[in-house]
């Protein structure tokens, strides 16, 4: 079995296409770009064969990265049930968004690096989900991190892009920072690095009833994991994220990179059940999400930025579902999620292409008739993340839901509410987008094979995706549990949250679109803080962005950079100028001179020596 | 004291001969201008020493000093020759024997 493969044909896609591409031609940077992927995927589904039925996990030892007395920390790859099912959804949809982006990025300046930072991007996220242990996880945690920045920057010469770039690297370190502390703390714990090792001892523990040991370690794990899987507060990047090209927001943003947080809590399955006191707080952080990123949804009106606070949103879920204890519905919501959501954004940037690259819903409209197949495709997301039966959606959100009743009963109702809410926001944009007559001044036309054809491949999955029982599948890892039932009027119930949500998005956008604006006015006050998110990018810059401007133009630039560390720099330099100048004098090119210091030298040595009484 | 050779001549008149031989060497090399004075100086130099390996060879009954005497001898032999050559070469190009007028390789 050679996992180590499985990343590194994206990462010689990634070199070929960054060294070559540039001069290459388009055919070309196709073929290695996708070609990569389309291999890595092959070798995940033979290593995933091969291995059948992974019950247990596989550990393949690389070489020795770094070495310290009794500590080993090898580049090692494990792959189990939860790894397969990560590596499939990253390898299978990243292939459908690698193929789509071909046609979207057409038309674009810098082909070659677009895919060469995507197939950077394969490599650091497979590096990722095979890790075996955490200072592997965190290469792969950090690397994708990187390409996220890259891409959100794509458009370079844009200010607004690379600012976006900057706010989700910057955001992104302070959980990162929390994340290398917990995996400190793990080692001054567990003494050892390796998933493995430290979760057979963990399995020794009795739980915490206090806030000890592990639950610092828990504690800072969620919050690295709140900022890659943008989690209240620290959520802000990623809606600013959609400055980069669809594509890279269907797969970075949407599908893959964004659930990394939820893997390694998973990952890390039994510290949190070791931490009751942790996990509540992961359900409440998780829920809180949901609820405030759905609410904002309900006000945008750029059609990417609708399908980012849902992304926000739809995380939250999934974090509810782990904090509730239900991880393995909390992965399957991260795979029926990949599905619909990367479906969403792949058909919002089709709608965006066809509209000649606007993104305002209300400049849109009556787009059904000339971009049917996104039209289609669009509305088997839509209802599948509204959690209709039988579409994906419906699943997954199902078991959370379950899950959540079983812990709190409100929990199941606060998050039933947020499901209809979410089914009203993406319908009303889908509703604006494609009823109606059309706004804009473009002249809307299909996309071409090469995107349209993913999308289809994307409303399958998003059909048929629920029916893949991922909990059961997973139960050798994460134990099911049983007792919980399935309540048939709590399904109805969610069920019916959905077709409400949906019901109400066509009241108000298709059949009576005068509504929408008199309800708005008549919450006056409410909708302005809705419309402006809450103003938490305003209160964030006054708390954070702006004290920390001022004291670096007032304190950090002309002191600490200016004086200390310019000076310290500086004044070396000019020091040995100054010795220099006087030393320079002694070598004048005159024999005579050098002789005479020879001479004097002598006679001081004969002299000391004399002084001194001689060597016996 | 050593009693050499029952004249009575002590070592350190030998020395003391050597080191005012050595510093007039030195001295010439320092001061002259002329590359045939500081030539002989080197030479005056080099005998200084030669004096000085003699007597302590002879203090000490021993043939090591007189050896390295005539190794002294022989480089300075080479060295008069090969010295002698460049100075004669430089005379004809130049047509100066001023040690300070023939730096043409500095700068």
């Amino acid at each position: 079995m050679q996992l180590w493969l499985i990343p590194l044909i994206p990462l010689i896609g990634f070199a070929i296409n960054g060294i070559f591409g540039h001069r290459a031609p388009k055919r070309f940077v196709n073929f290695v770009a996708v070609g990569s992927v389309a291999i890595s995927f092959a070798l995940v589904l033979k290593a995933i064969f091969a291995l059948w039925p992974l019950e247990t996990g596989y550990v393949e030892q690389g070489f020795t990265w770094m070495q310290s007395g009794d500590l080993r920390i090898g580049m090692d790859l494990a792959i189990d049930r939860l790894t397969s099912i990560m590596l499939l959804v990253v390898t299978g949809v990243g292939l459908l968004i690698h193929t789509y982006a071909i046609g979207y990025m057409q038309h674009e300046e810098g082909y070659a690096r677009f895919f060469s930072y995507l197939n950077l991007f394969m490599f650091f996220m497979l590096i990722l989900v095979l890790a075996a242990n955490f200072p592997l996880l965190f290469v792969g945690w950090e690397g994708v991190g990187l390409c996220s920045y890259l891409l959100i920057g794509f458009y370079y010469e844009r200010q607004y892009a690379t600012t976006a770039g900057n706010k989700a690297f910057i955001v992104n370190r302070i959980g990162d920072m929390a994340f290398i502390l917990a995996i400190f703390l793990i080692f001054a714990q567990f003494g050892t690095f390796d998933f493995a090792a430290v979760m057979e001892q963990a399995k020794g523990l009795s739980p915490e009833t206090t806030f000890g040991a592990i639950s610092l370690i828990t504690l800072l794990l969620f919050i690295g994991a709140t900022g890659k899987s943008a989690q209240l507060p620290l959520f802000v990047w990623l809606p600013d994220a959609m400055a980069g090209p669809t594509p890279v927001s269907a797969l970075i943003h949407a599908a893959t990179m964004v659930t990394a947080g939820i893997y390694m809590v998973a990952r890390s399955a039994t510290l949190y059940q070791l931490t009751p006191c942790v996990m509540e707080l992961v359900a409440y952080v998780g829920l809180a999400t949901a609820v405030f990123a759905a609410v904002i949804g309900i006000a945008q009106n750029d059609i990417k930025k609708v399908f980012a606070y849902s992304t926000v949103s739809q995380l939250g879920y999934m974090f509810l579902a782990l904090g509730v204890g239900a991880f393995s519905a909390g992965i399957f919501h991260v795979m029926t999620h990949a599905f619909f959501k990367a479906l969403l954004f792949m058909g919002a940037g089709s709608v965006i292409h066809a509209v000649s690259g606007e993104q305002d819903i209300w400049k849109m409209g009556g787009l059904r008739k000339k971009t049917p197949i996104t039209f289609a495709t669009l509305m088997i997301a839509g209802v599948a993340i509204a959690g209709v039966y039988p579409f994906a959606g419906f699943f997954s959100k199902d078991e959370i839901l379950l899950a959540a009743h079983h812990h709190a009963p409100w929990m199941y109702w606060v998050g039933t509410a947020t499901a209809a809410v979410t089914a009203f926001y993406v319908f009303r944009a889908l509703f604006v987008t494609f009823f109606g007559s059309y706004r804009g001044e473009a002249h809307p036309h299909e996309s071409p094979k090469s995107m349209t054809l993913p999308l289809i491949a994307l409303a399958l999955l998003s059909m048929g995706g629920g029916f893949l029982n991922v909990p059961h599948y997973l139960e050798p890892m994460f134990p099911l549990d049983h007792g919980a039932g399935h309540d048939m009027s709590l399904v109805l119930i969610s069920l019916g949250a959905g077709l409400l949500g949906i019901t109400f998005a066509y009241i108000f956008y298709v059949a009576k679109p005068e509504l929408p604006a008199q309800i708005a006015s008549s919450l006056g006050g409410v909708h302005r803080l809705v419309l402006n998110k809450f103003y938490v990018d305003e209160i964030y810059d006054f708390l954070f962005v702006k004290p920390l401007m001022k004291s670096s133009r007032s304190f950090f630039w002309p002191v600490m950079d200016v004086a200390v560390i310019d000076g310290a720099v500086n004044g070396v330099a000019s020091q040995a100028r100054a010795v220099g100048r006087v030393l320079r004098a002694w070598q004048s090119g005159s024999i005579r001179t050098y002789a005479s210091w020879v001479v004097v030298g002598s006679v001081i040595i004969l002299l000391i020596v004399s002084v001194a009484g001689g060597v016996r | 004291m050593i009693d050499l050779a029952g004249g009575g001549v002590p070592i350190s008149w030998y020395l003391i001969l050597s080191a005012i031989l050595f510093g007039i060497g030195a001295t010439g090399f320092l001061i002259r201008r002329n590359i045939i004075a500081v030539f002989m100086c080197i030479e005056l130099m080099l005998n200084a020493v030669n004096l000085s390996f003699v007597a302590f060879s002879y203090m000490w009954r021993q043939v090591d000093g007189h050896i390295f005497t005539f190794f002294v001898m022989v480089v300075a032999a080479a060295e008069a020759a090969v010295g002698l050559a460049i100075i004669l070469t430089i005379f004809k190009n130049r047509g100066t024997l001023q040690l300070d007028r023939i730096n043409s390789l500095k700068n």
